[in-house]
């Protein structure tokens, strides 16, 4: 069942320069993205710094209104809603941020914190605070910490903050941006164990956005890589670490360091950095740092396609096969 | 120190003095560096990695940090106790660092020529403006900087992070160092610009033959980067071994926890992965004995009481476990 439906989905972000703030150029943050994501399962979606994937995450949750495209959440256009129906959207549709020192207000204790949620929805019961105590326990915290402020928590802990507000109203869709990239590798595999353990009891579905690709393909069902503002692969996690097409791909694939110093493999080292945004190539955008590149790849942009076998395994490559 | 050492740390401890009171951030850190080798100090946040690197240098915080113990060889003189103005000869010329944020470490109201010829006029007096120029235009080159001459007249804000990251290692190689010091030099890139810096720095180290200290939390750039390996925990070596020993036979349970927990390529997705339990004491409230006690699985009664020493299991392999046999 689509649970999360994202078509050609675009945000333009303006460039302004002067004191009247002329604008003088686009930042093409988003252009043409478009994904399902089904009950239950985890969307990862991958990139480098400035490829979207951020602005992404943020037009999901109607944080951003999109420059043109959608955003369907049962049957609901995200970016159309009332302020009566975002307020009841947000009982299905959560975030965790990435930065748990920042995204936790300092002055509240943490029973504050998970308090608002009820409060605003009006969902402030007698047993609220036993229904608070069961929610730490559920993350892994101790009942007792409720009275403490954010800054006498650990990195990890304050995650699990972040993870328990994001779940204590039961939401369908949780928005992950980066959740575990603050974090040390030791907590960093309890936060990832967390989350797939809350997803197996509650049937929560994911759209998890990192730019580790090892976290990613731990956590994911299918994954998204994104360059300059497009999906330029998106397939079955274990399929795109096997069989990856686009050379975008296969080039961070290969660049993530393996922890296993026998591994002898080939190594893509990309030349260059990503372009900007603004000024992105004309033709595939990654024909600058591709190692393949023909003079097609310069004059037209490549469609996704699906792949003759696998219908679940698209590419946006003129060379892929 | 036999001939093959060229940088020796022996018994370092270092204090931080804060409100709350002293904590040691460094205790008995030994470790040895040899000639054109690359040596990785591997360990998470608040292990004292970072520390021990500014240590060498001498460029601890004063007056809140302090080295109470041990020694820093290098070339026969003692950098602990070393004068201030023969530190200075050596501080960037012999030894040379890099750090993790490109940006904060360069000067940003300076063009990078200007920053990279300043090198050499600190260490290199004589040369004249026409051969710094030169000089620090040889070095953009070295560094993979296609067009130095433009880049010469830029400021680092106009530059990405990869680009300053290697005006960073340039500026550090003008005086062709004998050690490299890496405190995480890829923390802040981008993985496919990362491998770009890292096969810069490895490319650099064998055509001079440079020893480099590689400092990171990442044990995938260690396994890929480095001959030896520091595993360091809560300030203390946990243990130490050449790379294709440690990942093949780590001895510490705290290795061992580590290299599990890492979700690697080659696991099956969406399994639970393992995890150390607990969380890292913290500097002011040390238990006694092996820092690691409280979170290791193999725990006993010797391990709460007694500080484990370094023991030697193989030639190059020791650690700092009672319980850990070969």
């Amino acid at each position: 069942m689509v649970i999360l439906q994202v078509s050609n989905l675009k945000k333009h972000f303006p460039v302004t320069s002067g004191v009247f703030l002329r604008r003088t150029g686009w930042v093409y943050a988003l252009d043409g993205v478009s994904f399902t994501v089904n009950k239950g399962e985890t969307l990862g979606i991958v990139g480098e710094s400035g490829c979207g994937k951020t602005t992404l995450g943020r037009c999901i949750m109607g944080l951003y209104a999109p420059s043109d495209g959608q955003v369907m959440i049962q049957d609901q256009d995200v970016s159309r809603l009332t302020a009566k129906q975002r307020k009841h959207l947000a009982l299905n549709l959560q975030m965790i941020f990435q930065d748990p020192f920042e995204s936790l207000n300092p002055r509240q204790t943490v029973k504050d914190i998970l308090e608002e949620k009820y409060i605003i929805h009006g969902k402030k019961t007698k047993n609220l605070t036993s229904e608070i105590a069961r929610l730490m326990e559920t993350v892994g915290l101790l009942p007792e910490m409720l009275s403490k402020f954010p800054h006498e928590f650990s990195g990890g802990q304050r995650q699990r903050i972040g993870v328990a507000r994001a779940i204590s109203l039961e939401p369908e869709i949780i928005v992950c941006d980066e959740p575990v990239s603050a974090l040390d590798v030791s907590v960093q595999s309890k936060i990832l164990n967390l989350l797939l353990e809350l997803q197996r009891t509650m049937g929560l579905t994911y759209v998890f956005i990192s730019h580790d690709l090892s976290v990613v393909k731990h956590v994911s069902d299918r994954i998204a890589v994104m360059y300059l503002g497009k999906i330029v692969e998106m397939a079955d996690a274990r399929d795109i670490y096997k069989n990856g097409q686009h050379p975008y791909t296969q080039a961070l694939l290969s660049s993530i360091p393996l922890p296993d110093p026998a591994s002898n493999r080939d190594r893509i080292i990309l030349k260059g950095e990503v372009p900007s945004v603004e000024h992105p190539p004309s033709g595939c955008r990654f024909n600058t740092r591709c190692v393949h590149v023909q003079p097609i790849c310069r004059q037209t942009e490549p469609e996704l396609r699906k792949n003759a076998t696998d219908p679940n395994h698209v590419t946006a490559c003129h060379f892929f096969i | 120190m036999d001939a093959q050492t060229i940088l020796d740390v022996r018994d370092l401890k270092i204090d931080f003095h804060t409100e709350m009171g002293v904590t040691r951030a460094v205790d008995q850190v030994d470790f040895q560096l040899k000639k054109g080798r690359i040596l990785g100090i591997a360990g998470e946040s608040g292990c004292g990695k970072s520390v021990t690197a500014l240590s060498i240098m001498r460029l601890l915080p004063k007056p809140v940090s302090r080295i109470v113990q041990g020694r820093i060889m290098f070339d026969g003189v003692n950098m602990v106790t070393l004068p201030i103005n023969e530190l200075h000869r050596i501080r960037g010329k012999k030894i040379a660092m890099i750090f993790q944020e490109p940006m904060t470490a360069l000067n940003p109201v300076h063009g990078i020529g200007k920053q990279i010829m300043e090198v050499y006029r600190l260490h290199f007096p004589d040369f004249s403006p026409r051969e710094m120029t030169t000089a620090a235009v040889r070095l953009l080159e070295k560094v993979g900087i296609s067009d130095p001459h433009q880049v010469m007249k830029k400021y680092p804000h106009q530059l990405s992070g990869g680009m300053r990251q290697r005006v960073m290692i340039a500026m550090s190689l003008a005086c062709e160092p004998q050690i490299l010091i890496a405190d995480e030099p890829t923390t802040a890139l981008d993985v496919t610009v990362q491998a770009q810096i890292l096969a810069l720095i490895k490319d650099l180290q064998r055509t001079s033959g440079m020893s480099v200290i590689l400092i990171t939390h990442d044990l995938g750039v260690i396994a890929e980067n480095c001959d030896d390996v520091v595993v360091m925990y809560a300030g203390r070596i946990a243990e130490k071994a050449p790379t294709t020993t440690l990942f093949k036979h780590p001895l510490h349970p705290y290795t061992k926890g580590l290299l599990t927990s890492i979700p690697s390529l080659a696991r099956e997705p969406k399994t639970i992965l393992p995890t150390i339990k607990g969380a890292v004491p913290s500097l002011l409230n040390m238990p006694e004995g092996c820092r690691f006690a409280s979170r290791c699985p193999r725990v006993e009664n010797i391990c709460r009481k007694k500080v484990p020493q370094e023991r030697r299991m193989d030639q190059n392999h020791t650690v700092a476990c009672h319980l850990a046999d070969a």
